[in-house]
């Protein structure tokens, strides 16, 4: 196993040769990862595993796939998970309409019996196939393989997840009128889960698994630099902090990294130049979106959150 | 790389995969090989390097990164003392302890006059099946074991987004073009499709604090025997603080799955924070999407030590969350009994459905009432 990986780049960007220019790389693309997270991608491309991403809603796991996308120049193609989903929406589905249609054209033109089958042959071609985005991922030609976002893998059935299980492992599906189509180079694939129930094991197995957390006050003020770069330092420092509070403060959702940038941007929209109690209350719906949250946050710490 | 630095690589990766399933991760082979590929991609002489290549690989919960840590600090630190959990102290016990809220009845008597507990262990069935837990016998036990497991804890059933074939609903374009090529292109007979019906999960949250300890073995007991049947079952157990046990109890030999839950239990009859470990489940699982839509019971006498507040206030939340929201109350079955205790006079008012369960009947009460089948029948507590 580890003599094919050897001496092969995997799906690795040119310059990146050990964990810590992966860190540098993501960093150029606006993404400030941790030295774990860094060696998880590097990993994953190297070895070209899936990389499994798992952690609060919005500390950004789809972002990687995001700033991956970018850094590789190559497309991201995102599935989108959710309860129900199955192979014609994530892999492939005939274009029935327009295969009725090519029917009634055939039979307006007189086809006779004996091109029936000769008809049929036509009907299950690649002209009425619409590919989902497995199929694209696996399908996808270019210098390097594309990004497959598998989003919120959580919220798909144990049916689908025993069906992505087959797809991880070889990358190619068999379509009856067609045949087998494999992908020339394995895509880099990303999962992500909010953990509303366990992804089972063998799934996760064949990932590396990396659990992101919310960052420590420092990578906050500097991710809210490098991402809104428009607003002034003081402020910056000022959002991070109160943002790092709101986290102790027991709520029902503490706010992710994703409600931090709103915020800063919404306070920036308002030309804010510093944090006080009059911009908090007129921005909260940005950061706390339970009211009891709001509440909370409101009668006991109004003061606390501005003060520095 | 060259092979001469692989193999001992290789053989590390294998030691610390060894010493890490000791301590209780699932660090299965094929983990430990894509371990031992990743640090061949990296610099094995850098700790930071080494260590991620493991949590990447080695670990699948952040559950699993508290022994993960001690366990590395082990074997590539050579620091000391890695406490592998081990079995607790306190064995599961269904004698009564001292402090137990129900006195010592019957079994104290059956046992001091020793005869008479044998003539019990050969009670017929239905006799058993309205004993209450805190008076059976340990052959009892046995018996009442093998009983539950015929006890289906399925949920009421919901819409599930997955269409199966069907006689009416939606329109099947994909079935119906099919048949359409049989009758040369016209679409004679047309297909459809209808949403399936699934079962609800289930989520159990048992509290096995002091007070409990009469019922909470067979109950657990009980919560094994629905885990296992594999319905979509959650099982979490709450002492002073909240431990999933799920997976420990998805094996199917009762013994060894008692036996992995316990070990993961640690403040087996501790104190009661029911509101904190409550306030927990939704926290961490149950907003998150675990709660929603599903039946939640929860099995405990309502005591609490904590502030009654926190509990009333994670009861109100699972209630938005949840399909309906059982209590199990053992003491419940006292005559006379009224919920005088603080934390379930808090936990009433966001509960559907109020149940004893303190012996067999009224567990198969408690599958009634998860199924949804006539609520009304059960009494509601509003």
């Amino acid at each position: 196993m580890s003599e094919a990986v050897n001496g092969r780049r995997g799906a690795l960007p040119p310059g990146v040769s050990h964990s810590g220019e992966m860190r540098e790389k993501l960093q150029e693309g606006s993404y400030l990862a941790g030295e774990g997270l860094a060696t998880a991608i590097f990993l994953a491309l190297k070895l070209e595993k899936p990389l499994f991403l798992e952690g609060e809603a919005g500390v950004g796991k789809t972002e990687v796939a995001k700033v991956l996308s970018r850094m590789l120049q190559t497309p991201l193609i995102r599935l989108q998970c959710y309860e129900g989903i199955d192979v014609n929406q994530a892999v492939y589905e005939w274009d029935y309409a327009r295969q009725l249609l090519h029917i009634r054209t055939a039979e307006a033109l007189g086809t006779t019996v004996g091109d029936r089958s000769r008809l049929e042959d036509e009907l299950y071609t690649r002209q009425f196939l619409v590919n989902r985005p497995l199929l694209q991922a696996i399908e996808h030609k270019g210098e390097n393989p594309p990004i497959l976002l598998i989003d919120e893998v959580d919220r798909a059935d144990d049916e689908f997840e025993a069906f992505l299980l087959e797809i991880l492992s070889d990358y190619s599906v068999t379509i009856p009128e067609i045949g087998t189509v494999g992908a020339e180079r394995p895509p880099v694939a990303i999962l992500t889960s909010n953990r509303t129930r366990e992804v089972h094991d063998a799934l996760k197995r064949r990932c590396l698994y990396f659990f992101i957390d919310h960052p420590d006050l420092e990578r906050e003020v500097e991710i809210v630099r490098l991402r809104v770069p428009d607003a002034e330092e003081g402020l910056t420092r000022q959002i991070a902090r109160a943002v790092q509070r709101l986290r102790g403060m027991d709520l029902y959702k503490p706010p992710g990294v994703a409600e931090t940038l709103d915020w800063t941007e919404a306070l920036v929209a308002l030309g804010a130049k510093e944090l006080d109690e009059a911009l908090i209350e007129a921005t909260m719906g940005s950061v706390l979106k339970y009211h009891e949250d709001q509440q909370r946050v409101l009668l006991q710490s109004l003061s606390l959150l501005a003060g520095s | 790389m060259s092979s001469e630095t692989a193999l001992p690589i290789l053989r590390m990766a294998v030691t610390f995969g060894r010493l890490l399933r000791r301590a209780g991760l699932a660090a299965v082979p094929d983990r430990v090989v894509s371990f031992a590929s990743a640090l061949e991609e990296l610099d094995v002489t850098n700790r930071e390097d080494v260590y991620w290549a493991g949590r990447t690989t080695l670990c699948s919960r952040p559950e699993d990164f508290e022994m993960y840590e001690r366990a590395f600090g082990v074997f590539w630190e050579g620091k000391q003392g890695l406490k592998v959990p081990s079995p607790p102290q306190k064995k599961m016990s269904i004698t009564l302890s001292p402090d137990s809220v129900q006195p010592p009845k019957k079994s104290a008597e059956s046992n001091e006059a020793g005869h008479e507990a044998v003539k019990l262990r050969y009670s017929p069935v239905d006799i058993l099946r309205r004993k209450d837990f805190a008076d059976c016998t340990p052959e009892e036990f046995a018996e009442l074991y093998r009983l539950m497991a015929d006890i289906n804890l399925a949920g009421a059933m919901k819409r599930s987004r997955r269409l199966e074939p069907a006689h009416r609903g939606r329109h099947d374009a994909r079935r119906t073009l099919r048949g359409a090529m049989r009758t040369g292109g016209e679409p004679i007979r047309h297909r459809y499709r209808k949403a399936r019906d699934r079962p609800r999960r289930v989520v159990l949250l048992l509290d096995v604090s002091g007070s409990m300890a009469t019922y909470s073995r067979a109950l657990l007991r009980f919560m094994h025997a629905s885990v296992a049947s594999g319905e979509p079952v959650e099982a979490f157990v709450m002492g002073t603080r909240l431990t999933r046990v799920t997976r420990e109890l998805t094996t199917r030999n009762p013994d060894r799955a008692l036996r992995e839950a316990s070990k993961a239990i640690e403040d087996w009859s501790g104190g009661t924070r029911l509101g904190d470990t409550v306030k927990e489940f939704v926290d961490v699982w149950g907003q998150r999407g675990m709660a929603r839509g599903a039946v939640v019971v929860v099995l405990s006498d309502g005591w609490d030590r904590g502030e009654v507040e926190v509990l009333a206030d994670a009861m109100r939340r699972i209630h938005r969350l949840a399909h309906k929201v059982i209590w199990v109350n053992p003491l419940k079955a006292a005559p006379g009994y009224q919920p005088l205790a603080r934390g379930m006079a808090a936990a009433l008012p966001y509960v559907d459905v109020f149940l004893s369960g303190h012996n067999f009947e009224s567990l198969q009460e408690l599958a009634y009432a998860v199924a949804g089948a006539s609520d009304d029948t059960i009494g509601r507590s509003r």
